[in-house]
């Protein structure tokens, strides 16, 4: 239950191509992330799947049954709204209750229902609060359990997570984790938060300009990008890219390499050499902010010990086996 | 402290102001009280005695007093009815998006601008004619005997009128109360298996009901004293088939000159009023509150 197909899906407001047509498969208990820049069609993707958006042409389908011109409400999803879309004038017991209601389900059931959804999620204490009473994360468990309670199919998350504060957020992640192992079910989870996408998802789905433009593990984006966009976005710090002589040398347009990636050597062992622009000291590693004439900016990772000056001169030594080449149009070329 | 200091001083700085707005209240509220308790008629000025409570016992015995209450509120309760209704399909109509849907909306919001003696003029003798008014000749037309609207029916031809002026005013806050409905509740309830009704009963009514409370307020202030519609129509008529509160204290001081009795069914009708307006806010304040 909660396979999802889309085929040569398309959409267009106006005369404005958001979705140019985009084929992808996700299957049954699949925790799918779809990451990409903001603007990017991500919302509107998610809104095609959810039937809250016509797509203009193309189909869907849930568990091999099409969906595309079925309502919203028959297609067995629940979503997570980023404003979480909860009912103000309703109590926390209404909101959850209120997609049973409308299934016309009979009070015993939608009670027991309820609390049971209330004691997963901690919101025991609140149940007759209004929405307006409670913290950003209690609102979003609110949203959460009005998910849980209907056992869609599948669940899908308009960055849910966006207007928590970045602890809460780490813990949220965690928890949204933790009822995916639990319920089984299929998760489209969107974001523009690459740490997300990578600490979360089975399977990434890079989005840009409406295209996809990589599908896979969170490992084999991170080890293997298609393009040179897929390897900027996932990862962090960002790759470096270098261009020009240096990148002709090696055969290619452009070549990248992580911070993670290069040895922070003195400049008499190594061809690349740069001056620090500047020092961040996280506790277990140090990065540095470099520049050079014939590299341009670049950042690079050192132990946490380690100590640099500003302005001073580093050689960088880049693993050669992790250097990723790439062509003018941005494509990988073969190693 | 500064800040109870700037406190202090702000009221008195602002007393000023306030004394002026309450004696701006209080002295004409105050003469019609005392008035009240005189007998005094414009006919035969300089010979006021005092009356004790008989201008009060002669109001309220008066037989067309208990009409006048009576049709006070059919026109107070009618016209909020239509209006709110009216006002709430007409809202959700303007809401959606159609072709030439600005014209529409300043269509809607005109009849706001004509004045209540102009358009109860309008409705007697161009619409509710029972000779040359339209609805007579759509009934002729239609083969049915005309309705004399305002002279069988005087009442219920002033609500439609009123509530015709007041349409607007409520159609406007309900259509801005809709614009301010968050879309995202409204699809969350999609997904949650709402239909059109459902949606419409459970998350657009209760986002409306602050709105519909300030219409109905604001509404029923106004309403407890319509004057000029009745006067061009029916002058209170037939009988006292159509005199509210306000038309009966008219026509006892200036028809029959009796300022005494006029200023005893107005400290009434002030009375009247502030009951309606205390259980008004018992009922349905709760909902303006945040
Ligand atoms: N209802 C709409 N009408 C017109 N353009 C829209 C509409 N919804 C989204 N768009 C456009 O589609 C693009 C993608 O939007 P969206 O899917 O919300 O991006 P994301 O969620 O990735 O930030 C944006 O350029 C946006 O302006
Ligand atoms: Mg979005």
């Amino acid at each position: 239950m909660g396979s999802i197909n889309l085929r040569q899906v398309r959409k267009s407001f106006g005369a404005v191509d958001v979705i140019p047509g985009v084929d992808l498969d996700i299957n049954e208990g699949e925790f799918v992330v779809f990451v990409g820049p903001s603007g990017c069609g991500k919302s509107t993707l998610l809104r095609l799947i959810a039937g809250l958006e016509d797509v203009t042409s193309g189909s869907i389908s849930i568990d091999g049954r099409d969906v595309t011109h079925a309502p919203p409400a028959r297609r067995g999803l629940a979503m997570v709204f980023q404003s979480y879309a909860l009912y103000p004038h309703m109590s926390v017991r209404k909101n959850i209750a209120f997609p049973l209601k409308m299934a016309g389900m009979d009070e015993a059931s939608i009670e027991k229902k309820v609390s049971d959804a209330a004691r997963a999620l901690n919101l025991g204490d609140y149940l007759d609060r209004k929405p307006g009473q409670l913290s950003g994360g209690q609102r979003q468990r609110v949203a959460i359990g009005r998910a849980i309670v209907r056992q869609p199919t599948a669940f899908l998350f308009d960055e849910p997570l966006s207007n928590l504060d970045a602890a809460l957020r780490v813990n949220m992640r965690l928890e949204i984790g933790e009822l995916h192992r639990e319920l089984g079910a299929t998760m489209i989870y969107v974001t523009h938060d690459q740490v997300e996408a990578m600490t979360m998802a089975d399977k990434i789905v890079v989005l840009q300009k409406g295209r996809i433009e990589q599908v896979g593990a969170p490992m084999d984006l991170y080890r293997a990008p298609a393009n040179r966009f897929v390897a900027g976005f996932i990862g962090s710090p960002k790759m470096n890219f270098i261009e020009g002589h240096e990148a002709a040398r090696l055969g290619a347009h452009a070549v990248g390499v992580r911070p993670e990636h290069m040895a922070v050597v003195a400049p008499q062992n190594s061809d690349w050499r740069a001056r620090v622009t500047a020092v961040e000291r996280l506790g277990a590693d140090t990065f540095l902010h470099l520049r050079s004439d014939s590299l341009g900016a670049m950042t690079a990772r050192a132990g946490g010990d380690e100590s640099f000056e500003l302005g001073s001169e580093v050689g960088l030594r880049p693993d050669p086996a992790r250097l990723h080449r790439f062509g003018p149009s941005g494509e990988t070329l073969a190693a | 402290m500064a800040t109870t200091h700037t406190r202090t001083a702000a009221r008195w700085m602002a007393a000023p102001s306030i004394l002026l707005l309450f004696m701006w209240m209080i002295v004409p509220l105050g003469m019609t009280v005392y008035f009240s308790f005189l007998h005094y008629n414009l006919l035969s000025p300089g010979e006021e005695s005092w009356a004790g409570l008989m201008n009060y016992e002669f109001f309220v015995t008066d037989p067309a007093f208990k009409d006048a209450v009576f049709n006070t509120l059919y026109l107070v309760l009618g016209v909020l009815l239509i209006t709110t209704v009216g006002g709430t399909l007409l809202a959700l109509l303007l809401d959606q998006p159609f072709w030439g849907q600005g014209v529409a909306r300043l269509m809607v919001i005109a009849p706001f601008f004509v004045m209540p003696t102009v358009s109860a003029l309008v409705w007697k003798n161009m619409l509710m004619h029972p000779v040359n008014g339209l609805f007579a000749w759509i009934a002729r037309t239609l083969g049915f005997q005309p309705v004399d609207w305002l002279g069988a029916y005087p009442l219920t031809s002033i609500t439609i009128i009123v509530a015709w002026q007041w349409l607007p005013f409520a159609t406007l806050i309900l259509l801005t109360a809709l614009q301010s409905l968050d879309q995202e509740q409204k699809e969350a309830a999609e997904m949650d298996g709402a239909g059109a009704f459902s949606i419409f009963r459970h998350i657009t009514l209760p986002h409306l009901s602050r709105a519909l409370t300030v219409v109905v307020l604001i509404e029923t202030i106004f309403l407890l004293n319509v004057f000029a519609e009745i006067l061009v129509t029916t002058n209170g008529g037939p009988g006292t088939a159509s005199t509210n509160l306000g038309f009966l204290i008219y026509m006892q001081g200036l028809l029959q000159f009796d300022a005494g009795g006029a200023s005893a069914g107005g400290v009434i009708a002030v009375i009247l009023a502030n009951v309606v307006a205390f259980f008004l806010i018992r009922a349905i304040g709760k909902n303006l509150e945040a």
